[in-house]
């Protein structure tokens, strides 16, 4: 990081500083200013004709994101030593800074041609993308509770823009207003839980929560905080889609643009996960006598009931919707393993899963024609014979999800399950391992019909395809998701390290144990 | 000057935001619905302000923040109700349910 | 072979005092990689050919598509019997279309040529420079050398340890000289007989593999190698059997080899797991230091060890109960039959008792089991041989009966004897398996060309061969005399080391009569049954081998008049293989004459029981352990009774054999009438064991097969439909919340709120 300590880049920030933000937040300034620039230059294309964009915009977005992973290298071995900063600099951060912008680049990615063939070809597209994706890395990156809040809205209304992008489309729009109204609904309830522990603690700041926790002095407002921190779990599981706050999810999944669910699958959930490790597992971190047991049911329900709802559905977009709500299930158990093992299952897995699902909606993308979107099971049958490409990289993706061997799926399952029973939750181990054998029979059935069934009529699946950019992103999932298998200690010993960092906050109370002690 | 009792203050803001969280439950008119959202969020910036006196001047400021990200919201929320409306010339929640099961 | 003599030489030498001399093994690992490439190279061959072979999928609705237009490998075995030599080169007039065998053939079916006797050759070489320079310094210690770390366990209770280790020692080297020696003669061999099969570059690779995989199990330095090379010949074994899979019968018979096997393997697996339980190694070296040092002599645990380490070798080499499997094997190619089921793989189980000679040694209980078994199987499968009419049957269950032979000398201790049988006995079985081969190749063209359906591995089909066979002849005749016994063809002296030990066994000069002693047995009355059953068997032997002879290769010519004209004896890759072995079976004998023996010492030109001094320092572990325990057999006083019994049992089985059937008009296979007598039958029909083993293992395991099939398909699929129906409803049932209406799904968010508030507020 030479480069960057040679352009000023001070070896140790101190955020009580104002002028180190600049440091602190550099991808989040570089994607801000790109994603105006994307903006800008699309309205200078087409001036006030009423014309699709042209095809440089989502190349000009993927240089912003590759700009944005570029500054995001700057955070590498940086550390704040203030008390109080707002932002987190460790290597969580850049850790799933970077998932972001990998769900972001893929989301552009398997957007290309698909916008096009539904009349969607905007540039406003990619400028929200780029907009949610810097609410991703506010949201997962704070370090106060109204920062985490101002992320949070920052990502949501974008997002909310882009499931309804679709105007003509009566299911897309439908799916907005359902994911705006909920999506505000339950952010109240977020803010709600914000201003009770505010009261209840004094200070929105997570460390100095962490530290008022830690020291086990009695504040007096046990019961303010205690609702302070159910609202706030609300709020996120509400995010992350976990049971019972997960009804709006197969809705607005179905109904978005498959490229936006792409993004709400992958990104918002890694971001509101984030979000939830920074304030539960590390600032609420000595409550957990309080909140594990919730979050344990939380989990359970959640990995039973959407796999159960799962296998019922005839449409695959909608079944990877709720595949999405298990896997939120998964990524609490590793939540809930505490200790760095199970951070570190939890990074290791957000990345694996966010390749295979933004890869598995391209596969979708690639199935749909110019008007429909090509989508039950039905619309599957024969794909494997007569693309056998795309079947390969769908087989592939599918079984990741499930957890089958040789793939990044099992290995991040298999993390998640021995982080799971080290830290003493061996009964969420077997709920997920059940859970998990449950979602092998509708993932396996998509291959199956894909394989065995012959394709409605002859030429089926003829116009199936996706143009070059894409189908080199998928592939590039595909040989991801295989070579996270093969070389898991890689990415792995990469999580464990960012982990590691998400405790290195400095202490000014030397005399505070360890924000964590609960999970040691 | 006489101070409000800190219990009065929460009270009254717990009591509207149950207000308005019932609201969204029971009310079909989307405008409604986005109305008890914001009877929500002004509870909440009820119970910041009542705050502030104990936890520091920062609930104040939150409040700020707050109103500009609800009036965000207010922009894409109507904008996105309109689109709506355009399809199925009503703002009836009860009208839509293409996405189900 | 003349190198084995001139080792014995210089073994001599070495022993008088030029020891010293540091061994340094020259690439021994080359020795393996040979093999193994020629299995790539080979293998890639087979495949190019196999994708160019490959039948054009037929047009649909083209009745005139014909498949012979483009032959796929296998599809020329469609007719005939189990042994298909390449006999099909000339049958074009009457098929009248051209499948293969005319114009040059292309480059999959002509590199294998050269490649697959070329690698074995090369390995052969730096086997003999190994030798050499082993021979130079007779060390007393194993070459051990650890290439890599293979099985790193590191476990609190005990760490495995098993590296990917070349043991080289005087045994690994016998071993190797003899499976790359006789293993190149038979690759030569295979290029004359195969040559013409579709499946060549295959079955090239195939041998090629199974080479590598044979040499693995005795170059590796632990069991857990050793059982790697061991399942490795397995499955080559299977393979090679089944090479026409077209045919059901051979596919079967691979089947059945493979599965008994695995029986067998459980008991390798076993012992293996109950060593590593009670010395926490399985290396070689460390096994046998110390085993005498952590387990009773005659112990409950050395003696289970012992047991099922046999019960492995009886699947592999094929002895009771687990024979039944080889006579089937020979299904496969006749080379095949050669050089797995005579010469090398089925002596594994031989190798096997050997290399773990110290642990036998320790338990006296196990040996004499073994022996008794080894005797019981040569004697019984002599008794099936003597009724045979298939060339290749009379041959397995030669090899049966003779591999019972070995087992009886190593399992009475004699472990020179039994690998120095083992050493002779690739010598001429592969000699007469070969020259069957021969037979039958020239069988086989001469019968297709008028298209009889005469059988042509049936001995009563032949007749009077000798003159059209001359060279097969005569190399065959010496392998039989070398295999009956006659002096001084190499088996005269292996067979009579091992029953000369059952003689002193009966004396009590045995170590395991001491051994058994100790632990209260009398060993002298069994060894005195064993000495009797083994002459027997032996007598047997020279019965069922001159009987063999004297159908195929004198009397009156039974096959024909036609086919008579096209008797002729194959190219000169057949032949040279069955000289080189015919020597070998001549000379080979005198590597290990017994100088104190009576008799015998006439046959001693000086070189001694060089086999014995070679062998010593691999075998030291055991007489260390025999001394220990005060069991070191007494002075042999040598006797001239068992040897004088031996040279005329074998004589007097080929002439019985002789006068009973060089007069008799013999007939051929169409005009034999059925065995009539009870006793015939019962030998014609192998016992019935096959039958027996069908109707109490396999129908019983069918049945239970059965059972437990109905059982899985009503109860456990019952109840797994019956999750996953319910795992179904239940998601309906939770799907039906899913109203598509935003008031409800506000109404399940409060729901959800009320709860994780009061689960906080209440905890």
């Amino acid at each position: 990081m030479s480069f960057f300590a040679a352009l000023g880049r001070p070896e140790v920030l101190d955020l009580a500083r104002q002028t180190h933000y600049f440091w602190a937040l550099l991808p989040e300034i570089v994607l801000t200013l790109g994603a105006m620039l994307v903006l800008i230059v699309d309205v200078i294309h087409k001036g006030d004709r009423s014309e699709p964009s042209r095809g440089s915009i989502p190349v000009l977005t993927l240089a912003v994101l590759a700009a944005t992973a570029l500054a995001n290298t700057a955070l590498f071995g940086l550390r704040d030593v203030s008390a109080n900063g707002m932002v987190a600099v460790d290597g969580f951060r850049t850790f799933t800074n970077f998932v972001y912008l990998v769900a972001a680049a893929l989301c552009i990615a398997i957007s290309m041609g698909y916008l096009e063939r539904r009349g969607i070809m905007k540039g406003e597209f990619h400028a929200l993308v780029l907009f949610a994706t810097l609410g991703m890395m506010l949201m997962g990156g704070s370090r106060d509770l109204i920062m985490t809040f101002i992320g949070l809205e920052v990502m949501s209304v974008p997002i909310y823009v882009l499931v309804g992008f679709d105007r003509m489309d009566p299911r897309s729009s439908e799916a907005s207003l359902k994911y705006f109204l909920l999506g505000a609904f339950s952010s109240g309830f977020f803010l709600y839980g914000i201003a009770l522990v505010f009261g209840a603690v004094g200070s929105t700041n997570l460390t100095y929560i962490a530290e008022t926790l830690g020291t086990g002095t009695d504040h007096g407002h046990e019961r303010l905080l205690m609702a302070g921190m159910a609202l706030t779990l609300v709020g996120l599981g509400f995010k992350v889609a976990a049971i019972p706050f997960h009804m709006w999810t197969p809705d607005a999944y179905d109904g978005a643009p498959t490229p936006v669910t792409a993004l709400m699958s992958t990104g918002v959930k890694a971001a509101a996960f984030a979000a939830f490790v920074r304030i539960f597992a590390v600032a609420f971190a000595d409550a957990g006598a309080q909140w594990v047991p919730v979050v344990w049911w939380l989990a359970a329900v959640t990995m039973v009931g959407a796999n159960l709802v799962a296998l019922t559905q005839g449409s695959v977009k909608r079944m990877l919707a709720y595949s999405s709500i298990a896997h939120a299930g998964y990524l609490l158990v590793a939540l809930l393993s505490g200790g760095d093992t199970g951070k570190a299952a939890f990074l290791f897995y957000i990345l694996a899963y966010t390749v295979m699902t933004a890869g598995a909606f391209g596969i979708v993308i690639a199935n749909s024609r110019d008007g429909e979107e090509r989508v039950t099971l039905e619309d599957y049958a024969g794909l494997g014979l007569e693309k056998p490409w795309l079947g390969a990289a769908f087989s592939i993706f599918l079984l990741s999800l499930a957890g089958f061997p040789l793939t990044a799926g099992f290995l991040g399952k298999l993390y998640i399950l021995r982080a799971a029973v080290e830290g003493g939750q061996a009964q969420l181990a077997v709920i997920l391992v059940l859970a998990s054998l449950v979602s092998y029979f509708y993932y396996l059935r998509v291959i199956v019909v894909m394989y065995m069934r012959p394709a409605r009529s002859e030429g089926w699946h003829a116009g199936a395809g996706l143009p070059l950019a894409a189908r080199t992103a998928v592939l590039a999932a595909c040989v991801v998701v295989v070579a996270m298998f093969f070389a898991g200690a890689v990415p792995m010993r990469w999580a464990e390290q960012s982990a590691l960092s998400l405790w290195r906050q400095p202490a000014p109370v030397a005399a505070s144990p360890a924000p964590a002690s609960l999970f040691r | 000057m006489q101070q409000i009792p800190l219990e009065q203050a929460l009270g009254l803001s717990a009591l509207l935001f149950a207000i308005g969280a019932f609201g969204v439950v029971i009310r079909r008119n989307a405008i409604i619905l986005f109305m008890c959202i914001e009877l929500m969020l002004n509870a909440v910036n009820l119970a910041f302000v009542a705050f502030s006196p104990r936890s520091g001047v920062q609930g104040q400021v939150f409040v700020f923040f707050v109103i500009a990200v609800a009036a965000a919201e207010a922009a894409v929320g109507l904008a996105i109700i309109i689109s709506v409306f355009r399809h199925k010339e009503s703002v009836d929640i009860k009208n839509f349910s293409l996405l189900r099961w | 072979m003349l190198l084995l003599q001139e080792a014995a030489v210089h073994a001599t030498s070495a022993a008088a005092g030029q020891a010293g001399e540091s061994f340094a093994a020259f690439a021994p690992w080359l020795i393996l990689a040979l093999p193994l490439l020629g299995f790539v190279l080979n293998g890639l061959l087979s495949i190019t050919a196999a994708r160019r072979a490959l039948p054009a999928l037929p047009p649909v609705g083209d009745p005139h598509w014909d498949a012979h237009h483009e032959p796929s490998e296998q599809e020329h075995h469609a007719h005939g019997d189990d042994a298909h030599p390449a006999a099909h080169a000339d049958d074009h007039g009457a098929h009248g279309h051209d499948a293969h065998g005319h114009g040059p053939k292309p480059a999959t079916h002509t590199l294998p040529s050269f490649i697959a006797p070329g690698v074995l050759i090369a390995a052969f070489a730096v086997a003999v420079v190994n030798f050499l320079r082993m021979l130079a310094a007779h060390p007393e210690t194993a070459w051990v050398h650890e290439y890599w770390s293979w099985m790193p366990v590191n476990d609190p209770t005990g760490a495995l340890r098993v590296g990917a280790a070349i043991q080289l020692d005087q045994l690994s080297m016998l071993m190797t000289l003899v499976i790359t020696g006789v293993g190149s003669l038979i690759h030569v061999f295979s290029v004359g007989y195969m040559k013409e099969d579709p499946g060549y570059p295959r079955y090239m690779a195939y041998l090629n593999l199974f080479v590598f995989f044979m040499l693995t199990l005795v170059l590796g330095a632990s069991y857990p190698l050793m059982f790697v090379g061991w399942e490795g010949v397995g499955l080559c074994s299977y393979l090679l059997i089944g090479f026409w899979f077209k045919e059901r019968a051979n596919a079967d018979a691979g089947k059945k080899a493979f599965i008994v096997n695995r029986i067998g393997d459980f008991g390798f697996l076993i012992a293996m797991f109950l060593l590593f339980a009670n010395l926490g190694t399985l290396n070689f070296a460390e096994v046998m230091e110390r085993a005498p040092a952590q387990m009773a002599f005659g112990g409950a645990v050395v003696t289970a060890v012992c047991l099922f380490f046999f019960l492995g070798a009886a699947g592999k080499s094929a002895q009771i109960p687990l024979y039944v499997w080889l006579p089937d094997a020979m299904a496969g190619p006749t080379p095949v039959s050669a050089l797995i089921h005579a010469a090398t793989m089925v002596t594994a189980g031989v190798y096997l008792v050997a290399r773990s000679a110290t642990l036998f040694t320790m338990a006296p209980v196990a040996s004499l089991v073994v022996a008794l078994v080894g005797t019981a199987t040569a004697i019984f499968a002599a008794s099936i041989g003597l009724k045979q009419w298939d060339i290749k049957k009379i041959l397995a269950y030669s090899t049966v009966s003779q591999l019972g032979f070995m087992f009886a000398a190593v399992g009475m201790g004699a472990y020179v004897a039994g690998v120095f049988h083992l050493m002779t006995h690739a010598f001429f079985k592969a000699c007469l398996f070969l020259g069957s081969g021969a037979v039958i190749h020239a069988m086989h063209e001469a019968l297709h060309h008028t298209h009889s359906d005469m059988d042509a591995q049936d001995v009563r089909n032949m007749g009077g061969l000798r003159r059209y066979l001359p060279v097969t002849f005569w190399t065959m005749g010496i392998a039989t005399l070398a295999i009956a016994g006659v002096p001084p063809f190499a088996g005269f002296f292996s067979k009579d080391e091992i029953t000369g030990a059952a003689w002193d066994g009966a004396h009590g000069q045995l170590p395991l009569a001491a051994g058994l002693a100790k632990v209260g047995i009398d060993g002298t009355l069994w060894f005195g049954l064993i000495w009797g059953a083994l002459s027997i068997a032996a007598f047997m032997t020279a019965f069922y081998m001159g009987r063999m002879m004297i159908y195929t290769f004198f009397g009156q010519n039974r096959t024909g008049e036609e086919e008579r004209k096209h008797l002729h004896e194959g190219s000169w890759t057949l032949t040279l293989p069955l000289v080189v072995l015919a020597l070998a079976s001549t000379f080979g004998g005198f590597l290990n004459v017994e100088r104190e023996v009576p008799i015998v010492r006439w046959f001693d030109f000086g070189q001694g029981e060089a086999l014995h001094r070679w062998l010593h320092p691999v075998l030291a572990g055991a007489d260390q352990v025999a001394e220990a325990n005060g069991i070191a057999g007494a002075a042999v006083e040598p006797s001239a009774v068992p040897i004088a019994v031996a040279i005329l049992l074998g004589l007097g089985g080929l002439a019985l054999a002789w006068t009973m059937l060089s007069r008799r008009a013999l007939r051929t296979a169409a005009e034999e009438p059925a065995y009539a007598n009870g006793v015939e039958r019962v030998l014609y029909h192998k016992y019935y064991v096959d039958e027996l083993y069908d109707r109490v293992v396999v129908r019983t395991v069918g049945w239970l097969s059965r059972l437990q099939a109905g059982f899985d398909r009503y109860v456990v699929d019952g109840l797994v439909d019956f999750g996953g129906k319910m795992s179904e409803w239940l998601g309906v049932a939770l799907g039906r919340f899913q109203t598509g209406q935003v008031n409800t799904y506000a109404f399940a968010i409060l729901i959800g709120v009320t709860l994780v508030l009061y689960a906080f507020v209440h905890t």
